[in-house]
């Protein structure tokens, strides 16, 4: 018959809207089942696999909880427990990113040696295609993805351009971000060095009966001690962990140097183009 | 309403020419990875002719090109023309491998045009034209079609360079240890990047209408006695219901159509030559973006091709997860198609929201596993990069075996039987199925017309062998029949799912070396899937670097374009909207 169709179709919609409806008079609707209430009409949504009735979410008083793996701009780890970077600049992120939107300032000691930390680091985030290639290839554990997905500005540059300081975060955050993760990279973490340590006392050991057996007396030893090494990486930590403080008093100030040294950055660019004509004869 | 299918056999290696035909091939190429005949350009259409009508090899795939100025390889080494246009041509009929044929160019001559034997090769040639500047004799329509008439110079050749030229290979140079990395914006602060062919104003330069229709002629000797006038309808950029920026040049009479052009490009980033600039694994989350929608199946025809070329194995389990995830994005896909085709008709939102309530939770899932919801980014060379967390299986298996069937009976009931979905349907849009073929038409739309051609069959990939399941065909080739096939098709990849989540076995997920410099061997591989939209497939070439020398997507939404003028004509203008939604094609792929 004409229109059977129609109405067996109709039947569906109204099906529909009778379990939504009566899903909506329970206590707690099936999509706030298992939810984090915050107050305020503000959930953490965790939406059951079985969910029937409304599926709508009303960002943003209301968001969901984000899976661990959820990606979106990298972030680099502050080892809270060394009080260091975890960052060595090895380049390797800069050199794997697809779209090259890393790009990183090696460090130099006081006589211009390079050396293994990083004194700028910048991502591009209007660049950043949140592959994770970045993170998946650091053998240092030193970059991850963060779950901070609100980063709407009004301008691109600066704004969007991340520097060193807005990309560190402590080893806590990341932990509480990843935390299956994070389990497995510690552990695996402490069983590395745990393997070196003892590498390094069977070479000294052999080294020492080595010598031993030669009777010469052990030549100089390392310019530095391990201890003031340390000392000068804490003293280092502390100077730098103070710039960020002054940074975070003023949030002007902060915004007013990134871009005074964005500045900087640009003029040299263009110095350089300038140079490059030049030379070119042009 | 499925039948026996054409199942893979050994593909055919050599080609069995008569007497006249036997000087045609010239030599071969790239025999170590996948042999390719060079044909004498002057005895190419004779080539397709007789492989079309003797062998049997009726569906031009793909053709493409490739400018070999500066390669490095050793294969070329007394080679002078520079540019290759490539074919490559499957049997619908018997199935298998492809034959691949290569004819060789110098800078400026032309080639026949594959028009003449394969109506197919209409955008693809114009493509080529417009990125390489090959032009092709006999071309019915060979005005630019990516880029706009204003574009100076061809930018897939090699000496080609953007306005923001850094340099020929990733990474670059400046971003690492000093960090000289200077903004765009700085470098051309005036925006003086733009340049025009010589000779080309444009103050005096006019966007030609003129020229609609083209490659349909218009038929209105019906009514002679009538003195009607048909005018010009630009439908877009944008609104045909907006699957993206898209245009339709229509000619109508009345709101009959009598002739109708695609106009795409909107999109266009020039994929491909951001592809030969990136390594190979730089590549993979570029292919989230073609067609985004679907990019497990994208990541996987890629790696696919990566695969075939350096001859990686994959691990058992990762060859499952590969399917679990192509799987649940046809699913994905196909809910959406369904949804926007109903959309088209004027059924405004309800059964699109009702299609893609479930896509929700796939989507979810994906993000669990994956990271991403639509940019997945999953799969690499040699297997998958994550493994399943905790509780998704026995998500997956609540999905498979209990909510999409369910789902799926729904929409069923919701539209199948619906009087004004068939009113609206029945026998509009009807092309037959030979002339789909012959127009290099894949996917649900061949199969909606009644030829059970489904890649995961005629040439199986990947583990698609082990698995149960039917090639659904519907006999009437009209928008009803595409809405409907994908509903069936659909259900095929539960049972798949069902399947391949019951049989999944413990152990690796990635296979190969890893790392993230590749170097595949010299030559080239076409290597094709079944997505969701028709046939994907990868053409590479390598010259054994760590960049790819060619790179270039065969997409099924840009090919199966071909099809929309010669279906829409005859049709009133309110159908074109719907012919256009029931073949399904995303922007992100067609403008490349």
């Amino acid at each position: 018959m004409f229109g059977t169709g129609l109405l067996k179709g109709l039947g569906v919609t109204l099906k529909h809207a009778m379990d939504t409806f009566n899903d909506d008079r329970e206590a707690v609707p099936d999509r706030y089942r298992g939810s984090l209430e915050l107050g305020d009409n503000r959930r953490v949504i965790q939406q059951p696999i079985d969910q029937e009735g409304l599926l709508t979410i009303q960002y943003p008083e209301e968001k969901r909880l984000l899976p661990e793996r959820f990606r979106y701009i990298p972030m680099l780890i502050w080892d809270s427990e060394k009080h260091e970077d975890r960052c060595t600049a090895c380049g390797i992120c800069a050199k794997v990113c697809p779209p090259q939107c890393i790009w990183i300032v090696r460090d130099s000691d006081e006589n211009g040696k390079p050396v293994t930390r990083a004194s700028e680091f910048y991502i591009d985030a209007a660049v950043c295609m949140s592959c994770s290639f970045c993170v998946e290839f650091c053998p240092f554990d030193a970059i991850k993805m963060n779950h901070d997905y609100e980063l709407a500005v009004y301008d691109r540059y600066p704004q969007l351009v991340y520097d060193m300081e807005e990309l560190t975060v402590p080893l806590e955050y990341y932990a509480a971000l990843w935390p299956t993760q994070y389990d497995e990279e510690q552990t695996r973490r402490r069983e590395e060095e745990e393997q070196k340590r003892r590498q390094a006392e069977e070479k000294a050991r052999r080294v020492a009966t080595k010598n031993a057996a030669a009777k010469e007396p052990t030549a100089a030893g390392p310019k530095r001690s391990a201890a003031e090494l340390q000392k000068l990486a804490r003293e280092r930590a502390a100077q730098r962990k103070t710039q960020t403080a002054d940074g975070d008093k003023s949030g002007d100030d902060a915004a007013a140097a990134k871009k005074a040294r964005m500045e900087e950055l640009k003029r040299k660019a263009q110095e350089r183009a300038r140079q490059r004509k030049l030379e070119s004869g042009e | 309403m499925s039948q026996a299918t054409a199942v893979a056999e050994p593909p055919v290696v050599d080609i069995r020419f008569e007497q006249e035909l036997a000087d045609a091939i010239v030599g071969a190429w790239a025999e170590d990875t996948q042999k390719a005949y060079m044909i004498a350009p002057d005895k190419i259409l004779a080539v397709l002719r007789h492989l079309r009508d003797v062998e049997g090899y009726d569906f031009l795939s793909n053709l493409t090109c490739v400018d070999y100025k500066g390669y490095g390889g050793k294969l070329r080494n007394d080679v002078s023309e520079r540019l290759e246009v490539v074919y490559r041509l499957y049997s619908t009929r018997i199935g298998g491998g492809p034959i691949s044929l290569h004819v060789r160019v110098p800078q400026d001559e032309t080639v026949p045009s594959a028009t003449a034997v394969f109506p197919g090769a209409n955008l693809q040639e114009r493509e080529v034209y417009d990125l390489f500047g090959v032009k092709f004799d006999g071309h019915p329509n060979l005005r630019r079609i990516l880029l706009w008439d204003g574009f100076n110079g061809h930018p897939m050749r090699k000496d080609w360079q953007e306005a923001y030229y850094e340099e020929d290979v990733k990474p670059f140079r400046s971003r690492h240890p000093k960090g000289e990395y200077a903004f765009h914006e700085d470098k051309l602060p005036w925006a003086k990047n733009t340049t025009y062919p010589t000779g080309w104003d444009p103050d005096s330069w006019q966007q030609p209408v003129a020229y609609v229709p083209v490659s349909q002629a218009p038929h209105h000797e019906n009514e002679p006695h009538l003195d009607t006038e048909s005018i010009v309808v630009n439908l877009g950029p944008h609104h045909p219901s907006t699957h993206g920026v898209f245009r339709m040049l229509t000619r109508v009479e009345g709101e009959t159509i009598l002739a109708l052009e695609p106009e795409m490009g909107y999109l266009h980033r020039n994929h491909e030559k951001i592809g030969e600039r990136n390594t190979w694994l730089m590549n993979m989350p570029f292919t989230d973006r073609l067609d985004y929608l679907n990019s497990m199946s994208n990541n996987w025809s890629y790696a696919l091709a990566v695969e075939k070329l350096a001859g990686i194995e994959v691990p058992e389990r990762a060859e499952y997860l590969r399917v679990i995830m192509a799987e649940f994005g046809r699913i994905v896909n196909h809910a959406w198609s369904i949804g926007f085709i109903l959309n088209d008709l004027g059924a405004l939102q309800t059964p699109a929201l009702y299609a893609i309530e479930e896509r929700e939770m796939i989507l979810d899932l994906f993000e669990a596993v994956s990271g991403a919801r639509l940019m997945c980014n999953y799969m690499r060379f040699g297997g998958v990069v994550r493994d399943l967390p905790a509780g998704w299986h026995e998500q997956a298996t609540y999905l498979a075996n209990d909510r999409l069937p369910r789902a799926l009976d729904e929409l069923d009931r919701l539209l199948t039987e619906n009087e004004i979905l068939k009113a609206r349907g029945r026998g509009v849009g009807y092309l037959s199925v030979e002339d789909l073929i012959s127009l290099s038409v894949s996917g649900p739309m061949i199969r909606a017309g009644g030829l059970a051609y489904d890649i995961r069959k005629a040439e199986p990939y990947g583990i698609y062998d082990r698995f149960d399941f039917d090639i659904p065909t519907l006999p009437n080739s009209d928008i009803y029949d595409r809405y409907y096939i994908r509903l069936l098709e659909a259900r095929e990849s539960v049972r798949i799912l069902q399947q391949a989540l019951r049989d999944i076995p413990e152990g690796e997920i990635l296979g190969g070396k890893g790392g993230y410099t590749l170097r595949a061997p010299e030559g080239e591989v076409y290597s094709r899937l079944e997505a969701p939209k028709g046939e994907l497939g990868f053409y590479l070439v390598s010259d054994g670097k760590t960049t790819p020398w060619r790179y270039h997507v065969r997409s099924p939404s840009y090919i199966n374009l071909n099809a929309l003028g010669p279906m829409s004509v005859g049709y009133k203008i309110a159908d074109a909207i719907v012919i256009l939604g029931a073949i399904d094609i995303v922007l992100g792929e067609v403008d490349r």
